[in-house]
């Protein structure tokens, strides 16, 4: 048996995996076991199927298993057939013990338990083998790795009397025993694992699919086997390793979704190792260490920190309010009690951040929670037999209508738990409000807690610099750009400046000008597997709160006397907070005392000198703690000519890894001070490696410098840096779907690029960092450069400071690979049709043997066969079939530039790419030689007629469908070849995107369904997809939609991006995009167009070396993007793993962009990236150029191919072994490069493909939709009206949709008449239920919804409304999930009950009809209109732009949790008091919609609420408020008045 | 960027220049510097552009995007540093330097480009006037010891560079007078000698030792080749007192039109005629030369012929005519094909508009005697030209009454004689053999021997000679001190 999880191996990193699932459980409130418990449980696991994964074999799962309560009687029968006598239930603790294989490993870890048995004190009752079902079908790699699976039953010792003592002996036994066990450091020893051990629970899992787990443990399938709760778990992984330790539950929790956090939690676990007791588990706690193992998954960590938090005393509820706190900090409704409790509690332990639905059970209590922003979904139903289902989803099991005593779902950050010994439920409220109120926390709180705003300030000053302002600006790197670009918007506006057209400059590693050790370091940002937040819009849930000081002892329960915590509301701190830290001895009466560490050392030891003086810096840390300091200050203040600062970055890493290795970093703060701070990027690092708050001082200075003496200027300008930052930092977080600071503070989420291993493993531990590059020394150097530099006697750096041009082109500033000769010449080139003017351009880029710029520039190509003729090599025409242009939307580029883009790409068989705005129907049709531009068009919306051939056609093959949704209409899905769901973007992963109002122009609102003038946001996630199985499911949608298409994922290169795409691969996706980190924008933060992501040439690597070693390589096509500029490109790319290639920046160029890198502000000069009708005449970009472009990068590929003797394309995919680093490399810098784990081969069978060979099969046999589309002929073919009728359940997922693209198909966006397709369902839907759903079709559904129902909605109707036998009130129980109509573009619904969180996001014209909803409803709405005939949650309407919202708020409270920054809140007028020619939303009075909607709503589903409110109208209209946005009233109004006008 | 929509709100202002009659009284500039109001204007056009052409056009690589932002903000001093950190003699360059950075301009694709030149001038012209431009004599001295031969562009840019990093330079120049061809080449009514001479000043108290009439390698300067030289130093000598020297001496050789009747009187090499000219501006000594009511034909279209078109305006010629060899280039030229590069187009100068005929592709068949030895008249034939070959047109023989011939075809190379007494090897063209790039640029075959500006690269404009002599400077202070701060 081979260990699970191959070993690293090139760019493939196992600790990379992530998974998320499906989670349920079903449990008897009053404790009744039963059986039938457990048969329930596992038909949930069969219903949950869907979400999980297949790999390469469709035997092979990802993992699933069921945690039970301990069933005695059978355990007790079983046993006595061995003679065993069990003690009685509760003194006994029974062990799943998973055991290697190999005999003598196992005899080894059997001895191992015993001993600890033994060591323990406790009884050695017997062993079980568990009966297996061998003759299962399995797939073989599976059955390779099946564990022995055995029980170990542990009988209590003398000295133990209470069972909960007997489950801490058992804990402390299995930890011992798993220590042990690792010590021996056995091969097979990895296969040890021990799913429960428990003298209350259960566990059996293992590396099944979801229905096989009842069918593989006999246990239980034996009726004896009875509990009454039954948690139960579905893994979908992104890889296809069998492991079968990693399927879920845990042992106390079954968890769907990813700890974002999760390296920074374990840290800080390992760090208060000597700082933590527990006055419960007394010297026990020592043989617990290590707490945590490397390779576990984030889910096993969370286990291991909620048990141990759990054994030390605490109540589980208690422990994963703690470890999942809510959102407390900014909400201004929450009880003050509870409030102190979290604030109480947040200075002990870090929240374990991300997308959380977690399940848990200790077997007396069962319960879940969910994570702060509520990102993933949980459903749960009451039945009047004492039944509790909660799952992922409703309708997993069938349960007659008329038990159902209530509907409901786990809203953000609340708790639910069953309490089996008292028999009952007990909700969010009652069970905070009893753990708020059970200690004094708001008085500890407001004694212990001192705020450093409060402080008064300092007498004290630090004496000033002896160096000036400027030579410590240029010692500290400064270039003129860092004021011009970085500091004064900053300083100015309040927030981080935008930029455009992506990055193109030098790698740092590669750059031969001195850089600062923070661009060593990329962000790491959320995608797929997590999403990432929208830090504006969901403010509520981001917090930069941060504690410095020491942290309290977690595991003190008991705690009495919590000492004294400094608390601030930002970590960036001013100088006179600085002064009070350095003081704070005097402030605090000596309670708390900082000792400053300098980090400068004398420039005259030289690079030399900097290990040695962090070997230093480190132990006198250390002893700075141990002597008492408990705020370390680590400063490079005292930098002059004589002294240089060691890099702050890796000064402060240094430091907090050796405090945490020593286990006192939870013993004192950490707060930095340094002069090289600048950008959010670097406030990101320092925090990220520990820093718990940073003082800029000189970035301060330098802005105080701006105000010329003018005292209120230079603190407006210092408030508005910090605010800057503060934004730019919630927005790093946020990327990586982490919201508070906290969580934030040494979680490490980045990676390096151009660091020396070894020295990353010592400094910043646990830092990905692939291609090596610079160690300690260098670094030294570059300070020191940097430093010698700003001394120096240079005459232009003796007034200024350096020039820069890293952000714009300067001769002798920053090399860039775009130039004014590379673009003059492929200008001309491309112009003329001259290819050897192409191949000097070519040249330009290529060659980089003086000029270092990227990774790829460094290979060279190695030929193992002999050049052959150029006429033998595949021709151009099939080569430029593989060549795509990049999304960019008509919208950020102008509609003549869009569309040439497309007709080029239409010529030679390539592919455009609508980007995420939509496209004009009109551009789906064939084209008649001759015709003009304008002819199809509109003359008045093209400013730059081309004349077209024949055979031309303006369509994009790949439509793409982002976040924003914009006009992603059904009509829009059948007319792609492609469709690409957009998870990142190169030059802002992990961000949203704004179009701000006035680049809205009639045409793109047309084009976005939305209002013209109005400002237009793609939030940062899709909000259908929280994790991988939510994109499969988004895959199955638009597969459903245009089964002709391909879907392809656009991902963008991070370390781990191989892994994700495995994920997507499994998910179904038939094509996958890795684009590179530099691709262009329109416009994106400066520091997330250089600072997030990577190379391509990694993420490329990664992906193909994961893919060919998950087998998964061959059903999916891989394409690569990111400053594509020449044949030479395509050839490194094609040998690195990609089939297809994608060009952005290069074809604009052809098409006359000189990257003046203004898109953001739509002042384009040649009329490329603008909307403004007067540049956009200026537009000279033709098809043929961008033809002539393609042919020429194909020719130059052609060439290539016959130098490295490759005659057909195909064969030249994936063969890294014809690349090689280019020798003789000067470099000082880049010289320490490794590209070994670029080129590395994964060690499978040749026979494995290591291309695009075969196709996904998804699944579209089974649709429901067949039966639809067969029943609704007449319909589609003649127009008949037809009525169907249809049982659904929650397995049919995506219902509607496929039938919606036939009609698309034939009728397009206007569909057929309403209602000619009725079809009236009966049950609980499937994911996803209408979505898509196009005019003239409607689905009438009797039961309840699910997930993302009305996904898109195309202009169908949904109608839904409990059945007849379900007695609980509409508006107090739930009827549709998450995310319903998200992205719907026209259409209704009707629902007549709650829905979930994030109601009618992205709505752009639908219209619904809802008893109430959860947090976030109508967000980013631009269009349509939503009545909400109940209570609403958090933060309704932000970012809500357009359309309008009528919320009845029958207690006046609606105010409180509706986000008024775009909004106003007015009463509904009768329709008579109306002003003539007031504006008026669809041209009609708010009263005669109301209500018109209103009485449809109970006509359509009987709704008792809609028709009492009718009875007393005129008592409700008053009642009703108006959600009316700012921009959309603006917009109304104008257009009235350009009509008033106009008439 | 001061205003990011400012290129589509103004139009492009140039300078003013005084009426031409008006101008013709005199020898004096006549161009009118932006005021404040007009530059602040100007400079906002600039679009800040992601990829600044013009600052790869232009060859000292002026960070122009930044200066145009800060007068568009007012902030002139900072403009004057950030222009003077590429560029010595901004108010040279800001008077004649045909401004390569325009043809480069992003706004010239498709409109009129930035008046990069205007602000330029409006800058340097600023600085003198607030008394910003002031010397920066070093902190310290290297004891080390530099002759710069010949007193033009690149010279006196090299000569400056190493002054102010503490290096005792000495520049020699033959001609009474400092500036080479800033001097004694270009007339006053475009670039007037104060300017030249307080740049000088500003040099002297910097450190800078200037010996004027004195021939460095070898006395015998050829015929035609001004020459006002009263001492002599031998290139041993040169090499023995100082730890190097940069041969800034440029291209002075005329190219000469051997035809029939060449010989005859009234036939001068251009600068034969300018540089009196300038003697008599600046000196009073009278021009030899005197075209008044005469017939001159100026061979040559390019600026030297200008400026004998406006010299010959100023005296009062009785007609001028101007002939180019090529034919007439395009008025417009295609800028899909040629931005940003120096486009071949039609250039009219100030001096055209004050009166010239021009013509085109013609040849010159001889010159024609009036029998005592003096032209008398022109014979000239039209050409074709055919995939860069030419012919003449047969039948198409003309004659025009010619009393003043003056050729202006260009420089053929320094003086060969100089470079041949300091034994530096000579590419094809005659220039002194040198590289630009790498280790041991503008290093001659011969230690401690540089070489910088027309001498190395062949005739070219002041902001190419400006560029060489900067960058030679820092080729020169690595070789000295082994390390260096100055910019290339």
């Amino acid at each position: 048996m081979e260990p699970a999880v191959p070993d690293r191996q090139g760019l493939y990193d196992p600790a990379n995996e992530h998974d998320a699932c499906g989670v349920g459980f079903v449990a008897h409130f009053k404790g009744q076991k039963s059986h039938s418990i457990v048969e329930q449980g596992l038909l949930i696991l069969k219903n949950l199927d869907h979400r999980g994964a297949v790999g390469a074999d469709p035997l092979q799962g990802d993992g699933a298993g069921i945690l039970i309560q301990i069933p005695d009687q059978f355990y007790r029968e079983e046993m006595a057939k061995q003679g065993i006598d069990l003690p009685p239930a509760g003194e006994y603790g029974v062990g799943m013990v998973f055991l290697p294989q190999e005999a003598a490993s196992r005899h080894a870890c059997v001895e191992e338990i015993e001993r600890s048995v033994k060591a323990e004190g406790q009884v050695l009752l017997g062993w079980r083998d568990v009966p297996v079902n061998c003759d299962m079908p399995m797939s073989p790699t599976v059955r390779a790795k099946e564990p022995v699976i055995r029980q170990v039953f542990i009988g209590r010792g003398p000295d133990v009397f209470v069972t909960d003592a007997l489950e801490r002996k058992l804990y402390i036994i299995r930890r011992r025993a798993a220590n042990a066990i690792k010590s021996l450091k056995l091969k097979h020893g990895q296969e040890f694992y021990v799913p429960s051990l428990s003298a209350r629970t259960v566990n059996y899992k293992g590396l099944l699919l979801a229905d096989q787990v009842g069918v593989y443990y006999l246990d239980l399938q034996d009726k004896r086997t009875t509990s009454a709760l039954a948690l139960v778990h579905q893994r979908f992984s992104t890889n296809t390793f069998p492991t079968w330790d990693l399927a879920h539950p845990f042992r106390y929790i079954a968890h769907n979704g990813e700890i974002n956090t999760v390296r920074g939690n374990v840290n800080w676990f390992k760090a208060r190792e000597q700082a933590i007791s527990s006055p419960i588990l007394g010297d026990d706690l020592k043989k617990v260490w290590p707490l945590h193992y490397p390779g576990q998954s984030d889910s096993a960590s969370f286990d291991n920190a909620l048990e141990l938090l759990v054994m030390g005393g605490y109540s589980m509820a208690q422990a994963m309010m703690l470890m999942i706190p809510e959102a407390w900090e900014k909400h201004t409704t929450m009880d003050e009690n509870r409030r102190a409790f979290y604030e109480y509690h947040a200075a002990m332990m870090e929240p374990w951040d991300g997308p959380a639905a977690v399940a848990f059970t200790d077997g007396r209590q069962i319960g879940a929670t969910l994570d702060r922003n509520g990102l993933r979904p949980a459903r749960y139903l009451v039945t009047d037999d004492d039944l509790v289902v909660m799952a992922s989803e409703s309708g997993v099991l069938p349960i007659p209508e008329k038990k159902i005593v209530k509907k409901w779902r786990l809203q953000p950050g609340k708790m639910f738990l069953i309490d089996m010994e008292q028999g009952r439920i007990i909700d969010d409220k009652e069970l905070k409000d009893s753990l708020a109120k059970a200690k004094p926390y708001r008085e500890w709180i407001e004694k212990i807690r001192i705020k450093l705003d409060e402080v008064p300030a300092a007498a004290e000053k630090t004496a000033a610099a002896s160096a000036s302002l400027l030579d410590r600006q240029q010692a500290f790197g400064y270039t003129q750009e860092d004021l011009k670009v970085i500091l004064e918007p900053m300083m100015q506006n309040g927030e981080e400046a935008t930029g455009s057209m992506g990055t193109d400059s030098a790698l740092p590693i590669l750059s031969a000008k001195n850089k600062t050790l923070y661009t060593y370091f990329k962000q790491l940002f959320a995608q797929v597997t997590n999403p990432p937040i929208d830090p504006i819009r969901e403010e509520l849930v981001m917090s930069l709160v941060s504690f410095v000081g020491p942290k309290p002892n977690l595991l003190n329960t008991a705690d009495i006397n919590p000492p004294i915590r400094l608390e601030v509301s930002q970590p960036v701190l001013t100088a006179t907070d600085m002064e009070k830290l350095r003081h704070i001895h005097k402030y605090t009466s000596g309670k708390l005392s900082s000792f400053e560490l300098d980090i400068c050392y004398p420039v005259a030891w030289g690079k030399a000198g900097i290990e040695a003086r962090l070997a230093s810096l480190a132990a006198d840390a250390e002893d700075a703690v141990r002597s008492g300091a408990n705020i370390l200050i680590v400063s490079d203040r005292k930098l002059d000519e004589t002294h240089v600062a060691i890099p702050a970055l890796l000064a402060t890493s240094a430091i907090h890894q050796h405090l945490v290795k020593k286990g006192l970093r939870t013993s004192t703060g950490l707060v930095v001070e340094t002069g090289s701070a600048r950008e959010t990027h670097h406030f990101a690092l320092l925090g990220g490696y520990g820093a718990e708050a940073v003082h800029p001082y000189l970035a301060l200075e330098t802005i105080e410098n701006f105000a010329k003496g003018d005292a209120e200027k230079a603190e407006k300008y210092v408030k508005n840096f910090v605010k800057a930052i503060g934004k730019g930092l919630c927005k790093v977080m946020s990327k990586m779907g982490i919201s508070t600071y906290m969580s934030y503070t040494g979680a490490q989420i980045f990676e390096a690029i151009g660091l020396q291993k070894a020295f990353v493993e010592k400094y910043f531990t646990g830092t990905p960092s692939n291609i090596e590059g610079i160690g300690v020394f260098e670094v030294a150097e570059e300070a020191i450069r940097q430093h010698e530099e700003a001394f120096s006697a240079d005459p232009v750096l003796a007034t200024m400071l350096d020039a820069g041009g890293e952000y714009n082109y300067r001769t002798r500033g920053e090399e860039h690979m775009w130039t004014p000769d590379s673009i003059a010449k492929l200008q001309h080139s491309t112009r003329s049709g001259k290819y050897e003017t192409y191949k000097e351009y070519a040249k330009l880029i290529n060659d980089q043997t003086k000029r270092h710029l990227t990774l790829r520039g460094l290979f060279e190509f190695k030929p193992t066969g002999n050049a052959i003729p150029l006429e033998e090599v595949e021709s151009a025409k099939e080569i430029v079939k593989r060549f795509a242009t990049g999304a960019m939307s008509l919208g950020s580029i102008s509609t003549e530039a869009h569309s040439t883009l497309a007709i080029a790409m239409n010529r030679i068989g390539g592919k455009s790419n609508t980007g995420e705005g939509g496209e004009d129907a009109k551009r789906f049709l064939p084209v008649k030689g001759g015709a003009m531009l304008s002819d199809i068009i509109g003359k008045s919306r093209i400013e730059r007629d081309i004349q077209l051939q024949d055979g031309d056609s303006l369509r994009s093959a790949i439509k793409q469908v982002a976040s924003g949704r914009f006009g992603v209409t059904t009509e829009y899905l059948v007319n792609a070849d492609q469709i690409q769901i957009k998870m990142a973007q190169g030059a802002k992963p992990g961000e949203g995107g704004q179009l701000p109002g006035h680049k809205v122009s009639e045409y793109i609102g047309f084009l976005r369904h939305s209002v013209p003038g109005v400002g237009l946001i793609s939030p940062p996630p899709h909000h259908d997809i929280y994790s991988i199985e939510d994109l499969a499911q988004l895959i199955h949608d638009l597969k459903n939609a245009n089964s002709r298409a391909s879907i392809s994922v656009k991902l963008v290169s991070e370390v781990g991006v191989g892994t994700v795409a495995a994920g997507v691969s499994k998910a179904k996706a038939d094509h996958v995009v890795i684009a590179g980190f530099d691709g262009g924008t329109g416009a994106s933060p400066q520091s997330s167009i250089k600072h997030a992501g990577t190379p391509w040439e990694l993420g490329l690597a990664e992906t193909q070396q994961t893919l060919v070693l998950n087998r998964l390589r061959s059903r999916i096509r891989v394409q690569v993007d990111g400053q594509m500029k020449t044949g030479r490109d395509v050839v490194v790319g094609a040998l690195l793993g990609a089939d297809e290639f994608g060009f952005a920046t290069a074809p604009l160029v052809v098409e006359g962009c000189v990257m003046m890198r203004k898109c953001h502000l739509n002042t384009c000069p040649v009329g490329v990236a603008t909307q403004d009708p007067e540049l956009r005449k200026r537009f000279t970009g033709q098809p043929e150029h961008v033809v002539n472009y393609f042919f020429f990068v194909a020719e130059e590929v052609r060439e290539i191919m016959a130098q490295l003797g490759i005659r057909k394309f195909d064969d030249l995919i994936g063969r890294v072994d014809l690349l090689d680093m280019r020798p003789g490399i000067e470099h000082w810098k880049a010289k320490g490069l490794d590209f070994s784990k670029i080129f590395y081969q994964p060690n499978v069978p040749a026979s494995e493909p290591r291309r695009h060979t075969e196709g996904q099969d998804h699944g579209l046999a089974k649709a429901l939709d067949h039966k639809l589309i067969e029943q609704a002929k007449p319909a589609l073919e003649k127009g008949q009206k037809v009525q169907i009728e249809t049982s659904i359940i929650n397995v049919n997922r995506t219902c509607g949709t496929m039938l919606s693209g036939e009609v698309a198909r034939r009728y397009g966006n206007d569909g057929l008449p309403d209602d000619t397709i009725h079809v009236k369902l009966t049950g609980t839907a499937g994911q996803a239920f209408g979505a898509f759903l196009a005019k003239g079709v409607t689905l009438e559904l009797t039961g309840e919804g699910n997930d993302y129902v009305g996904k898109g909605l195309s202009g169908g109707r949904i109608i839904i409304k409990p059945s007849a036998d379900f007695r609980g009130n509409t508006q107090e129980n739930i009827i549709v999930g998450n995310t319903v109509m998200y992205g719907a573009t026209d259409g209704e619904a009707f629902l007549a009950g709650v829905g979930g969180e994030r109601f009618c996001v992205r709505n752009s014209g639908g219209t619904a009809v809802v008893e109430g909803v959860g947090d976030h409803g109508c967000e980013y709405m631009t269009g349509g209109t939503v009545l909400v005939l109940g209570v609403t949650g958090r933060n309704f309407a932000a970012g809500m732009s357009g359309g309008i919202a009528y919320v009845l708020d029958e207690d006046g409270s609606f105010k409180s949790r509706c986000n008024l920054a775009q909004v106003a809140l007015e009463k509904v007028l009768p329709a008579s008091r109306h002003a003539a020619g007031e504006p008026l939303h669809l041209g009609r009075a708010d009263e005669e919609q109301l209500k018109e909607l209103i009485t449809r709503h109970a006509e359509y589903t009987g709704s008792s609420r809609a028709k009492s409110i009718l009875a007393m109208w005129e008592a409700y209209r008053e009642k009703f408020v108006k959600v009316y946005p700012h921009e959309y009233k603006r917009a109304l109004t104008e257009l009235a008045a350009a009509q008033k006008e106009a008439a | 960027m001061g205003k990011p929509t400012g290129f589509m709100e103004f139009e492009r202002l140039s300078e003013a220049y005084d009426p031409v009659e008006q101008r013709l009284k005199h020898y004096k500039e006549f161009v009118h510097t932006l005021n404040d109001d007009e530059a602040k204007t100007q400079g906002a056009r600039c679009m800040d552009c992601g990829i600044p052409f013009c600052n790869n056009g232009c060859p000292v690589n002026n960070i122009i995007p930044d200066w145009n932002d800060l007068v568009y903000r007012g902030n002139w001093k900072q403009a004057l540093e950030v222009l003077h950190s590429t560029n010595n003699f901004p108010d040279f360059t800001g008077r004649i330097c045909p401004a390569p950075c325009e043809a480069a301009c992003t706004l010239g694709i498709n409109a009129a480009p930035v008046g990069i030149k205007s602000i330029e001038h409006f800058i340097i012209d600023k600085g003198w006037e607030m008394g910003w431009v002031v010397p920066q004599p070093p902190k310290t001295k290297t004891g080390k010891k530099v002759a710069v031969v010949g007193s033009g562009p690149a010279g006196l840019a090299a000569a400056q560079q190493l002054a102010r990093v503490g290096h005792a330079v000495t520049v020699f120049e033959k001609s009474d007078r400092l500036g080479g061809l800033l001097a004694y080449g270009i007339p006053d009514f475009k670039l007037e000698k104060t300017v030249v001479d307080r740049r000088v000043a500003q040099m002297e108290a910097e450190g800078v030792v200037f010996k004027t009439k004195v021939v460095v390698g070898d006395k015998n300067v050829p015929a035609g080749i001004n020459n006002d030289a009263s001492d002599f130093v031998s290139a041993e000598q040169l090499k023995k007192d100082f730890d190097a020297v940069i041969l800034a001496a440029g291209s002075e050789v005329p190219r000469d039109l051997p035809v029939p009747g060449r010989e005859l009187k009234g036939i001068y090499a251009a600068l034969e005629f300018l540089i009196p000219q300038n003697k008599e501006v600046q000196q009073g000594k009278a021009n030899p030369i005197n075209v008044k009511g005469k017939h001159v034909i100026v061979i040559g279209g390019g600026d030297t012929g200008s400026d004998c078109v406006g010299t010959s305006n100023r005296h009062g010629a009785a007609s001028i005519t101007q002939f180019e060899l090529m034919p007439m280039p395009p008025e417009q030229e295609n800028k899909a094909l040629t931005w940003p590069y120096w486009p071949y187009k039609l250039r009219t100068s100030s001096s055209h508009d004050e009166g010239c005929s021009r013509d085109f592709a013609v040849a010159t068949k001889k010159f024609i005697d009036d029998g005592q030895g003096n032209v008398k008249a022109l014979q000239a034939v039209r050409v074709e030209w055919k995939d860069g070959k030419m012919s003449e047109v047969a039948g198409s023989e003309f004659e025009l009454p010619c009393d003043n011939a003056f050729l202006a075809m260009g420089f053929t190379n320094p003086v060969g004689s100089l470079l041949d007494a300091f034994g530096v090897v000579k590419d094809n063209r005659g220039n002194a053999l040198a590289t630009t790039d790498g280790d041991g640029c503008y290093a001659t075959n011969v230690a401690k021997v540089f070489a910088a500006g027309d001498v190395r690269r062949g005739q070219s404009l002041v902001v190419w000679a400006i560029r060489e002599g900067r960058q030679a400077a820092r080729e020169v202070d690595q070789f000295l001190m082994g390390s260096t701060t100055l910019p290339r």
